[in-house]
């Protein structure tokens, strides 16, 4: 049923009235999404997009039975909009916004574990594309019309390079079932592993192209359980071979800062993890490709 | 964002951290001033530049009379200083702090830094005072003390005692190293740091605890609620076409190659930069041009990376979600038509709207290689490179 969202998942936006979330709700309707209202708070009791306009998550939830909400407020406001939405019940938050300070995050890390497991959110971002199932519904800012339906999961911190991995992929006549883009930042709501572990256990999934970054110990961690638990292959990639260390490359969290941050170490984790790893960018859709050949 | 020593020291004095007695001077003639309100018969005059390892290139001086301190403040200001960390370049100096300098008996490290793994703040201490932590850790990991602290509830006394006592240390020293470690984790969570480094945290041969060196980095996603840091920063210390990119909304990191970059996205920003290297060439930067690109952003890229003299082809490649590519393309007409250029160009243009810019590009007459993949693009932009003059026309 590719992961996390289908066209079944009743979607909320927050941040829903303003002109950003209002470009990309059109965006998310046109696609299929849906999406059965918001949140603006001031603005309950209006209509928007001809969808109800709620003041709080808990009353939007109670009205329309969402599940999942895409967070459109700016990066200040982003970390209470979350905590708004685990504590209204909600099962997933993505949050698109760049800039939410780190601290921030750490304490929405903190305030989810407040949930036991089974009721605890799963948020995605932020700094992030967001997470489309192909055909089924956008839950982001990618270009919904660039993605062929198939089983080829992809997860990525960079939203364009997911992109890149999706149009190359299509090349070779590889469609994806559910691409999540986890974020740039230094902490992210989702990691590389919490994907590989929807991706293993969904049916709709053949295989996974992960694209990571350099900085932080994710990449690493996602690889040990390639080897342990994924019976699926796992392409890799890792951008910023080039990068020099110490410096912040665009993302907050892309900075080479203690051993295994680079690009090479990382890609060497990979491999001897067991995962092919593509040498760069522009063969992510081949390597892909050659794993899948190889399979059949 | 990065500040002074001198400024890290004034806040962190300020969370309860005990720090030399010192004054910031803009002069020789303030730095002895400053030496002489300070008292004493030994000084330090240490250089303020943006960076580690002040001590091995010379920006930090011991001084017994103050015609040395004079010496070596009129030495360090107004010049460029280079470290292992500042790149060839160097950081020019334009303030000296002058400090008591006093004798010591023992030197530790402390830092404090955002654990990615962990998600919390971690304490990282050793015994091995003055030297770098990454070569500490992998030399004598086991001299190195560690400690978690939980967000929700802050640091707990214990914690920083069990520091202390892993140090080593006893007596009114533990009390000291503990204000040391406390007062350090406020600041980083009051102040939305990213890193404080004390390095050395010494004790004095009088018995005294005081952090001797200071190194503070702050979140840029917080400075908006941290009015009092942000008017900390020093524009001097930085590369000025990465502070004009980010007055842009761009984000720009100048490197040595030659080929110029402007990309949508860190990610492929950092991917097309590696494939340019696959290519056989050096790119010249890093540019993120972000996202929702209006044509007026694309022509501040373009001036940006045309600034760089090194620069000798460009290479554009942007893959639209909310950009679009006609407006990139609008973008890079309106850019060419401004700032007259006269290198080769090559545009790779993918996804929204992709037919109608390349459309614009083929209709503007200008030469310009426009190819529809990554590996043609960094391909192309090698070989202009090579043959040193403009790319086809489409």
């Amino acid at each position: 049923m590719s992961i996390l969202v289908d066209e079944t998942t009743k979607v909320i936006f927050q941040g829903f009235t303003g002109d950003k979330g209002t470009f990309h709700a059109r965006e998310a309707i046109a696609y299929g999404t849906n999406l059965v209202g918001g949140v603006t708070p001031g603005k309950g009791g209006a209509k928007h997009l001809d969808l109800p306009v709620f003041n709080t998550v808990k009353e939007a939830v109670k009205a329309t039975g969402a599940t999942a909400t895409q967070i459109f407020v700016p990066a200040p406001f982003a970390a209470d909009a979350v905590m708004e939405a685990a504590d209204a019940g909600i099962e997933l938050a993505v949050v698109i916004a760049e800039g939410v300070p780190t601290q921030d995050m750490m304490r929405v890390k903190r305030y989810l574990l407040r949930y036991p497991p089974e009721y605890r959110m799963t948020v995605i971002g932020p700094n992030c594309a967001g997470v489309i199932s192909v055909g089924k519904a956008m839950l982001g800012i990618m270009p919904g019309h660039i993605y062929t339906p198939g089983r080829i999961g992809i997860v990525a911190r960079s939203g364009t390079l997911g992109y890149e991995a999706a149009a190359q992929m299509a090349k070779y006549g590889l469609g994806v079932s559910t691409s999540a883009g986890i974020g740039g930042d230094p902490i992210n709501g989702s990691s590389f592993l919490d994907m590989l572990k929807l991706f293993e256990k969904d049916d709709e999934t053949d295989a996974v192209m992960m694209i990571g970054e350099i900085g932080g110990p994710q990449e690493a961690q996602a690889a040990a359980f390639v080897r342990d638990h994924m019976s699926k292959p796992v392409v890799g990639f890792v951008a910023g071979l080039t990068a020099p260390p110490g410096r912040r490359m665009g993302h907050a969290g892309a900075i080479v800062s203690a051993f295994g941050d680079t690009a090479a170490e990382k890609s060497e984790i990979m491999r001897q993890a067991g995962m092919t790893v593509a040498t760069n960018p522009a063969e992510l859709g081949e390597v892909m490709a050659s794993v899948m050949a190889q399979k059949v | 964002m990065d500040i002074h020593e001198h400024q890290a020291k004034d806040l962190l004095s300020g969370f309860g951290v005990p720090i030399p007695e010192g004054i910031v001077a803009y002069t020789a003639d303030q730095a002895v001033q400053a030496a002489e309100e300070i008292g004493g018969s030994r000084w330090a005059v240490k250089a303020q530049i943006h960076s580690g390892a002040r001590g091995k290139a010379g920006g930090i001086r011991l001084c017994s009379t103050l015609d040395e301190v004079q010496a070596a403040a009129h030495d360090l200001l107004g010049n460029v200083l280079v470290t292992n960390q500042t790149g060839p370049a160097g950081k020019v100096c334009h303030r000296v702090l002058v400090e008591k300098a006093v004798p010591i008996a023992r030197e530790f490290y402390l830092g404090l830094v955002l654990d990615r793994g962990l998600e919390r703040v971690t304490i990282i201490a050793s015994d091995q005072g003055g030297m770098d932590i990454e070569q500490v850790a992998h030399t004598s990991p086991d001299s190195i003390v560690k400690e978690v602290i939980e967000p929700a509830v802050g640091i707990q006394a214990f914690q920083a005692r069990e520091v202390a006592y892993g140090l080593g240390l006893t007596g009114k020293q533990v009390k000291g190293v503990v204000s040391a470690i406390t007062g350090a984790y406020r600041a980083f969570r009051d102040l939305d740091a990213t890193m404080v480094e004390i390095n050395p945290l010494v004790v004095t041969k009088a018995g005294d605890v005081l952090a001797l060196d200071t190194k503070m980095s702050f979140d840029d996603n917080a400075l908006f609620r941290r009015p009092t840091v942000n008017e900390l920063r020093d524009y001097t210390q930085e590369d000025p076409r990465e502070v004009e990119a980010a007055e842009h909304g761009l984000s720009y990191i100048g490197l040595d190659g030659e080929i110029g970059c402007i990309v949508n996205g860190a990610g492929l920003a950092m991917a097309t930069m590696d494939l340019i290297k696959h290519a056989g060439g050096e790119p010249a930067n890093f540019l993120d041009i972000g996202g929702g690109a209006s044509p007026e952003r694309v022509a501040n890229a373009f001036r940006l990376v045309m600034s760089d003299p090194q620069v000798k082809v460009i290479l554009v490649n942007i893959f639209a979600g909310i950009n679009h590519c006609d407006w990139v393309a609008q973008g890079i007409i309106q850019a060419i038509g401004e700032v007259n250029l006269e290198i080769p160009l090559v545009v790779r243009l993918a996804g929204t709207n992709v037919e109608e810019g390349r459309k614009i590009l083929a209709e503007s007459g200008l030469e310009i290689t426009s190819t529809e993949e990554l590996y043609e693009a960094a391909e192309a932009a090698v070989k202009a490179l090579a043959s040193g003059k403009r790319g086809a026309s489409v």
